[in-house]
């Protein structure tokens, strides 16, 4: 541990004294630094950065440094490197960081943005970018087409070098391995960051002008506000989540049994998903198959969800809508896709007799399947008020059992593997400390408590 | 949109007769006298052809669909010079490349059997003449040159004449926005204009600001560069536009969720059904009615969708699932239980004081919780099938001393003469 935090500060420091180089021609008497151009671009950099420091504007400012990239890649074509690598370090050394240490992640940001930006411009520069740019005199126009050839360059250097350093850091500090560390950085970045160059050629472009350095400001807007939606976006998404995880705890206010069994559902679909090798968005609509496979208990009245006992042949038919139940409420719900599908199937068997169409074999949805032993094998390994759980391999043997009669083979085989793999957390503890202790069937009054798994099968109970 | 709204009221009649014959101008003398700088204006039409052909893919909680029509447009409505050298189109020319990109930009929609809609082209052709009329004569004269020079005063200039545009162009979409919600004929008062313009003055500061910027930016960005300053400055507009597209796009997700919790307790056999989304439609009219925009329009609509999910904890469904009928006590106790499930959905703390609150006498309670309570009655009591909604209404202002506001219930009333809901815009 010690010698991470050593090998972390000495990495940082060669890097902040590589930047510390590269900018120190700037400060020499004879340089000729534009001090006015730089404390301009240097203070909007700040003054980007300031929102995200106070908590009165953290509601409506955009998120993280992207908002400024714009103006450090302006600096970059508009300045000579040594002066362009000054521009990001105010900014960067009063920024907001989300994580302690404050001071050493400042240090390393200001030092890596300086690095790369003093990189871009040497690459402007040697591809002869600043003649390209124009001048405000009449004679002299932007060589158009020809200057956006040292910008994409530019670009690229500024992205690799941020790559690199970014790489470099999580090899040092988190030990991940070098293929991970790299691993899509620059790929990530280079979309978004060659739009920004884009814009700071504009900026550029305009700030050389006769129109000065006001009118190129104006192609700073659409990006600030393209950053502010960016930032609605994320809360509104996060938002979104929250009803989703509502809607599943009012099914928890009406049955109280199975607290947390929805979730759990939900990520045992995802560990089978994965094991199939579905790709990302199917992986995440299969998680809100699991986790909604059950909503249409909302419909069930409540009564018959907490009746303790057994049920008769009437309520369990009422139970047995809750799947048509769950479809009719998530039906709307456009992104869903899929996974409306799972929530209407999810109590099919392969042989055919499920409910609620009964259908058999391939004609049941994958995702349906899916859900379907995800669901058996959360009810079978969680404790419920009325009983313990089983342990997992006691419950995986059992599904291994009912393959290809009520489960899909496929489907536990893939779940099995992803338990050898992964391991299943808080499967049986999860509900241990919340819920009274077992009842007795002795004890328990009139109505005896059930000691086995309740034999309605809605939660896919018991493999029969 | 509803067919109701198909057959257009004397303002939007006027708004499209008005752009019709600007077009017709504009073309006709265009073809007269020849286009000036041809280079130009295919160039800038192209990019509004492009620009108003991503009106394809626009989710329907979009405010400007086609951002990058709209700053070309403006672009070349404020075109003084373009790589130094004077250019000579006047306001007709501008109009005349603007009809005809939108012309070409809607043959494959045409093609497809729905054509653009008529009240967004009339407002865009309506708001770009403005601003070229603005613009052009006064360049063309000279006096732009003479009065503000050819440096910072100059973008100053562009900019003052876009901000003025961007009002204009608030003002018509206000009213053809309010002249929707009256049907045809109709002889009852329209919505007030008032929130209208509020909302559409709010919304500038989001798409509205960064295509009016792009516009300068574009124009000045021709002017110092030449033409090759269009496509890359197309760039961080897209960006924007994609971002808000994508904010649609998850809001939509967002709004359908919640209306799917809403729906629940009309499944769960708690409520009749579509209770939910009537009382949500009546509220957002009466709220709009009563002068609310904005965020407090939403608040609204999201409370009055989930008023009723409070009865969930109920073992046993309340008959009807009209709690106006139930002992004011226990309609309490239902809106504090639904005003704790709100609070986990993660919407605005502000709706789930509303749902709490939706069983007080009027006058401890929030407005947007008043209007709840009052709207939520009235489909409670329409719904017992004796009384009708005139009988609901009198029932109503009866309540109006204790449980209900008397102005509330007379905006109620006066929305339901209308006939029409309001239709709440997005965004």
């Amino acid at each position: 541990m010690k010698a991470t935090r050593g090998a972390v500060r000495a990495h940082i420091g060669a890097v902040a004294l590589g930047a510390a180089l590269c900018a120190s021609p700037a400060l020499s008497p004879g340089a000729g630094t534009p001090w006015a151009t730089l404390g301009l671009l240097a203070g909007l950099c700040l003054a980007c950065e300031l929102p995200g420091r106070f908590p009165f504007f953290s509601g409506s400012g955009p998120i993280g440094a992207g908002s400024f990239f714009p103006l450090l890649l302006t600096a970059a074509l508009l300045l000579p490197p040594p002066a362009a690598a000054l521009v990001a370090v105010p900014g960067s050394l009063v920024g907001r960081v989300d994580k302690p240490p404050a001071a050493a992640r400042r240090i390393w940001r200001a030092a890596e943005l300086a690095l790369a930006v003093w990189a871009a411009a040497r690459v402007h520069t040697l591809l002869g970018g600043p003649a390209a740019l124009g001048g405000p005199a009449p004679g002299s126009p932007p060589d158009l087409p020809y200057a956006l050839l040292p910008v994409c360059a530019a670009t690229l250097a500024f992205s690799a070098v941020l790559a690199l350093l970014d790489g470099s850091i999580l090899l040092v500090a988190e030990h991940l391995p070098a293929r991970r560390a790299w691993r899509g950085l620059l790929t990530r970045s280079l979309g978004p960051h060659l739009v920004h160059g884009l814009a700071g050629l504009m900026m550029a472009v305009l700030w050389n002008s006769s129109y000065g350095p006001p009118a190129a400001l104006v192609v700073l807007l659409p990006m600030y506000i393209s950053g502010w939606v960016f930032a609605q976006y994320h809360r509104e998404h996060a938002a979104h989540r929250a009803t989703i995880r509502a809607l599943v705890q009012a099914v928890d206010i009406k049955d109280t049994y199975t607290r947390g069994h929805s979730e759990r559902v939900g990520r045992a679909s995802v560990l089978i998903a994965q094991e199939l090798g579905m790709d990302r968005e199917r992986v995440e609509v299969l998680r809100f198959a699991g986790i909604l496979h059950d909503v249409g208990k909302l419909g069930v009245p409540t009564r018959v969800l907490r009746k303790d006992g057994p049920l008769t042949p009437e309520e369990r038919r009422v139970i047995e809508l809750h799947p048509e139940y769950g479809h009719e409420i998530v039906r709307g719900i456009g992104f869903l896709g899929e996974a409306r599908a799972a929530i209407l199937h999810h109590h099919e068997r392969l042989d055919g007799s499920g409910y609620p169409y009964g259908l058999s074999g391939r004609g049941i949805p994958e995702c349906a399947r899916v859900v379907a032993v995800a669901d058996a094998f959360d009810a079978m390994t969680s404790t419920r008020s009325y009983r313990r759980g089983r342990p997992v391999p006691v419950a995986v043997e059992e599904l291994k059992r009912c393959a290809g009669t009520q489960f899909d083979p496929r489907m536990v085989r893939a779940l099995a593997r992803g338990l050898e793999r992964h391991g299943w957390f808080g499967a049986v503890t999860a509900d241990d400390t919340q819920l009274p202790p077992p009842r007795d069937a002795e004890s328990a009054g009139p109505v005896p408590a059930p000691l086995s798994p309740r034999p309605d099968g809605t939660e896919g109970e018991g493999p029969r | 949109m509803t067919p109701r709204w198909a057959r257009p009221g004397p303002a939007a009649l006027g708004v499209r007769g008005a752009a019709l014959a600007l077009a017709a101008a504009g073309l006709a003398h265009t073809l007269w006298r020849g286009v000036h700088d041809p280079g130009h204006a295919l160039a800038f039409g192209a990019l509004v052809t492009i620009g108003e052909l991503a009106r394809w893919g626009a989710l329907p909680g979009e405010r400007e669909p086609a951002p990058l029509g709209a700053a070309g447009a403006l672009a070349y409505a404020l075109l003084g010079r373009s790589d130094g050298e004077p250019t000579s189109h006047g306001a007709l020319q501008v109009v005349a490349v603007l009809a005809a990109a939108q012309l070409v930009a809607s043959v494959p929609q045409l093609a497809r059997g729905d054509g653009p809609d008529a009240d967004q082209v009339a407002r865009r052709l309506l708001t770009v003449t403005f601003a070229a009329v603005c613009f052009q004569p006064l360049y063309n004269a000279g006096l732009c040159e003479r009065w503000f020079g050819d440096g910072p005063y100059y973008a100053a200039f562009l900019l003052l004449l876009l901000g003025l545009t961007a009002l204009c162009d608030a003002v018509l979409a206000a009213l053809l926005l309010r002249a929707r919600t009256l049907p045809r004929g109709s002889r009852a008062a329209p919505a007030p204009y008032g929130p209208f313009l509020r909302d559409e003055l709010r919304a500038l500061t989001g798409i509205g600001s960064a295509v009016c910027a792009t516009g300068a930016v574009m124009a000045l960005g021709v002017a110092a560069a030449g033409l090759w300053a269009l496509p890359v400055l197309c760039v961080p507009l897209l960006l924007t536009q994609l971002s808000f597209r994508r904010f649609a796009a998850v809001r939509t997700t967002y709004r359908q969720t919640i209306a799917s919790l809403a729906r629940s307790t009309e499944i769960a056999g708690y409520t009749p059904h579509g209770h939910a989304r009537r009382v949500a439609e009546l509220c957002t009219a009466v709220g709009r009615e009563m002068g609310l925009t904005g965020s407090e329009l939403t608040v609204l609509e999201c409370a009055a969708l989930m008023h009723d999910i409070g009865q969930l904890s109920l073992v046993d469904p309340v008959p009807d699932g009209a709690t106006a009928l139930l002992p004011a006590a226990e309609q309490r106790r239902i809106a504090l239980l639904g005003g704790a499930v709100v609070r986990q959905t993660g919407v605005d703390a502000r709706v789930a004081v509303v749902v709490e609150r939706q069983a007080d006498p009027y006058r401890e309670q929030p407005l947007s919780a008043r209007i709840v309570r009052a709207v939520n009655a009235y489909d409670d009591l329409c719904g017992e099938g004796l009384s009708g909604p005139l009988g609901a209404l009198e029932q109503l202002r009866l309540g109006t001393g204790h449980d209900y506001q008397p102005q509330v219930v007379e905006s109620l009333a006066r929305v339901l003469a209308r006939g029409g809901l309001t239709p709440v815009p997005l965004g």
